[in-house]
């Protein structure tokens, strides 16, 4: 060997391909269809994983690095936040209810992103590809460990928090995050990642993420945005690895191209219908605002979203189908929402309120063609109401979209007046909708989606009660032994925030006397 | 002197999660490890089944023979999580990147003897692709086996095994070159003596039980391989030849195995202890793949070892035995 001629200095990039693919060889003893046996079912064609860009040349050694001294920074804030009571310094203790959303409905995603990423990690038969993968495998656990963590200090002083694992595999709007994540893994690993990498990491963090760690920023919860901050460049990380995956798929074959644009028309919507839940986070539930759910929409989602596929147009991808869908709700999601869990306050595992003057007035100026015309009556009846000792609680359950699972309350796109319904008869039986999207998505795979755990229904086949109770004992009550089925401190987990444990207790340690009922 | 700082003093409501307090009791506080680990995964009222398994659950207690009655038995003796994991490792790379400095800065790659350095190279780096075909492995068992416990620190015991195969390879580039590492992938794929061991680890990508997976790579396969390679021919037979710049380059490798064999141990244990079932099939899974294993590093380490090979890998077999009988299994 010339020692002279190899001494000369490599190339960053030949160098990281040393590091990387040059790891990887065909196999001989068994097929390569058997070792990476599940990237051919689904119609996805990929000539040569080495044209993969990788979109970070990250390894171990830095990756070790970086990171390390990320958690040292990270944990030294929330042990400080800890031991200086850093709860009390929130601006109001409804902000907590948004942390109270975050770990019952976010976290879990994170662990089930770390499995995710664990398998595609594994099966995708590019070397660069896998390794993208796993970085991100152990990123997102690293994300569900930290909010463990961080939120575990919330825990100890307030309600809903205590069994979010429990909860998230059963409680009824739980159900909405969980099976979108459910869906996207069991589903081949292209789809896997079109769906979480790109719809949901690269078109729609800033409308789930963000969203969370600002509204900790403006409430004063620095244990959390400390958190978002630390994991903001993972999530960049994870953005790149997005829009690779997209353009590497597309680029590879010409029939990729109406594959991957059905699962963008199916992952767009699936992803918007879980921010349901951030649209009345954002509206409702921080006492300080950000902006507004229509703005945040307006921005990441028709300003940088349409940019994005507008460069993407060179490809043969056009918008998702509901984009248009979206943009007229705008102005409907979050008051709707919010009014649907207002009703249900009795079975969330979170405090509800209605708005305060002022806040029906940024309601109002944020958004000024339906807030005060549909939704203020509304809330100041339902505030009479409680006024007069009268809260109104909803006893009954409502009908599930089976397909995003929500409560079918949204209204038609051209009547805010009038509820959407959509169904479809499937081998005998009927199946109901909360949107055209949503239906198409069951009519192209129902028997995915026939298979779908919706809490209503599992209620009324008397699922969801412990073992031993009898429902035909008189005077049951169906609805406290779901909540009892569901591990719920009756009482303190649930109802309206007036009057709440939370709020006593946090205006007590806060001293404020002003405030407990 | 003791200074007493007032502070505001409330009392918790609770100490943890439930999912946290279900297994460690309610009444104390949990560590970070318990946190970050306990009942962490879902296990109930999966949405549909996997459209690549549609015979299991997402997340399935079926995909191996093992049986548990709580797969949060299984725990690691290091307690680690994703921080004190990543902090652990930031550490020993910044050790190893003096080692590496120290290597290139004062010539001790040009000093090696030549006959020691193409020992080392023809040895170490193939095993690039073995190390790489470990982190595959680990992978899969995060992605398929069940319960965090298990399944959290083998994604860090994968991104370990790529972390061995970079260092290898950059043990390559210092010491010879680019080229080496095209030859030793033509020795991987070509020469006779390292045939047996891409067959045993091509094999293992296709078993589909990941606890059976978990005993072939990182207890049979592992347990013989570093002890072989790191203690006997690197730590040992280089480095009383003038070889210890090579021990230094692989320095991490030899740690890491002291290390990681204790939560390798840990889980071949508690799965052992569980039931005769268990006891029995993890006893004959070792005793099969351990017959292959040795056959196929044999071959590997006589060119370092020479006609000592089988004396050393009969030495190292022993106490693989002993570590296996240790561990309540008959073997």
């Amino acid at each position: 060997m010339d020692m002279e001629a190899s001494k000369k200095k490599l190339g960053l990039k030949e160098r990281y391909n040393h590091l990387t693919r040059g790891l990887g060889w065909e196999t001989t003893y068994q097929p390569m269809e058997k070792v990476f046996p599940y990237t051919r079912y689904e119609g996805i064609k990929i000539h040569d994983w080495d044209k993969w860009e990788d979109p970070f040349r990250l390894t171990m050694d830095a990756y070790w690095k970086y990171q390390g001294e990320k958690e040292k920074k990270l944990y030294a804030i929330i042990d400080a936040f800890a031991q200086n009571n850093g709860h009390l310094g929130v601006s109001d203790a409804r902000y907590i209810n948004t942390l109270k959303l975050f770990i019952q409905g976010v976290s879990p995603l994170e662990y089930m992103a770390h499995r995710g990423f664990a398998h595609v990690g594994r099966q995708f038969d590019g070397v660069s590809a896998r390794i993208a993968c796993q970085m991100q495998s152990v990123d997102e656990l690293r994300h569900a460990q930290t909010q463990m963590h961080t939120v575990s200090n919330y825990n100890k002083y307030y309600n809903g928090m205590h069994s979010w694992r429990h909860w998230h595999d059963r409680v009824w709007y739980l159900s909405v995050p969980k099976s979108f994540f459910d869906d996207a893994m069991s589903a081949g690993p292209f789809e896997f990642v079109v769906a979480i990498s790109f719809a949901f990491e690269y078109v729609l963090t800033n409308l789930l993420f963000v969203p969370f760690m600002s509204g900790a920023a403006y409430n004063g919860d620095m244990a959390t945005v400390t958190f978002g901050f630390s994991a903001q460049s993972d999530e960049s990380r994870h953005m790149t690895l997005g829009l690779e995956i997209i353009k590497f798929i597309l680029e590879q074959d010409p029939g990729n191209v109406p594959i991957v644009q059905r699962w963008l028309d199916k992952w767009f919507w699936r992803g918007y219908k879980v921010l349901t839940l951030v649209s009345m986070m954002m509206d409702y539930m921080l006492p300080k605002k950000v902006m507004s759910w229509k703005e945040a929409w307006e921005i990441y989602g028709e300003q940088n979203g349409g940019a994005l596929f507008n460069d993407l147009a060179r490809y043969g991808i056009r918008k998702p189908k509901g984009w248009e869908q979206a943009s007229i709700e705008k102005d409907h999601l979050s008051h709707q929402a919010w009014s649907t869990f207002y009703n249900y306050g009795a079975a969330a595992l979170f405090h509800t309120w209605t708005p305060t003057d002022g806040e029906k007035d940024w309601l109002s100026a944020k958004y000024p063609d339906t807030f005060d015309k549909l939704y203020r009556p509304r809330f100041e009846h339902w505030e009479q109401q409680a006024k007069e000792g009268k809260r109104f609680y909803n006893g009954t359950l409502p009908m599930l979209c089976t397909t995003c699972q929500i409560p079918m309350f949204f209204t038609e796109p051209t009547d805010p007046t009038k509820i959407c319904y959509r169904e479809s008869d499937y081998k005998g039986d009927k199946y109901h909708f909360c949107s055209d999207h949503c239906k198409d998505i069951f009519d192209y795979e129902p028997e995915k989606y026939v298979q779908s755990w919706l809490p209503v229904h599992q209620i009324y086949q008397g699922n969801c009660f412990n073992p031993g109770v009898d429902p035909t004992v008189p005077g049951f009550d169906p609805l406290r032994a779901v909540l009892d089925y569901y591990h719920t401190n009756f009482g303190r987990d649930n109802f309206d925030f007036e009057g709440s444990e939370d709020q006593k207790n946090f205006a007590r340690w806060h001293g404020d006397d002003a405030g407990g009922a | 002197m003791h200074i007493d700082l007032k502070t505001v003093k409330i009392d918790p409501l609770r100490q943890t999660f439930a999912n946290v307090a279900d297994r460690i009791g309610s009444d104390k506080p949990a560590s970070r490890y318990q946190e970050a680990t306990l009942g962490l995964q879902p296990d109930a009222n999966f949405h549909y089944r996997p459209t690549w398994d549609p015979a299991h659950e997402l997340f399935d207690p079926a995909r191996t023979a093992i049986g548990m009655k709580d797969w949060y038995a299984f725990k690691d003796p290091r307690q680690f999580y994703y921080a004190n994991w990543t902090m652990t490792r930031a550490r020993q790379q910044d050790a190893m990147e003096s080692n590496f400095d120290f290597v290139e800065s004062r010539g001790l790659a040009a000093s090696l003897p030549e006959d020691l350095k193409s020992t080392a190279l023809h040895l170490l780096l193939p095993l690039r692709h073995v190390a790489w075909g470990a982190n595959m492995n680990n992978f899969s068992i995060c992605a398929y086996g069940y319960g965090t416990a298990i399944t959290a620190p083998s994604s860090f015991h994968a991104m370990d095994q790529l972390g061995i195969a970079q260092y290898l390879t950059r043990l390559g580039l210092l010491l010879a070159g680019p080229e080496s590492l095209d030859i030793a992938k033509q020795a991987w794929l070509k020469l006779p003596e390292w045939q047996g061991l891409r067959s045993y680890i091509e094999d293992s990508f296709v078993l589909k039980d990941w606890f059976m997976l978990f005993t072939v790579q990182n207890f049979v396969l592992d347990g013989l391989l570093y002890p072989l390679v790191y203690d006997r021919i690197v730590d040992d037979h280089l480095a009383m030849r003038n070889g210890s710049a090579v021990a230094m380059l692989t320095a991490f490798m030899t740690e890491w195995y002291e290390e990681t064999a204790k939560w390798v141990d840990a889980q071949i244990k508690t799965a052992a202890a569980e039931s005769t079932a268990n006891r029995d099939l993890l006893s004959e899974w070792t005793r099969t793949w351990r017959e292959r294993a040795v056959s196929s590093l044999v071959p590997v380490v006589t060119g370092a070892l020479g006609e000592q090979a089988q004396v050393a890998s009969d030495e190292v077999l022993g106490q693989f035995n002993s570590r296996a009988a240790k561990l309540g299994l008959s073997v």
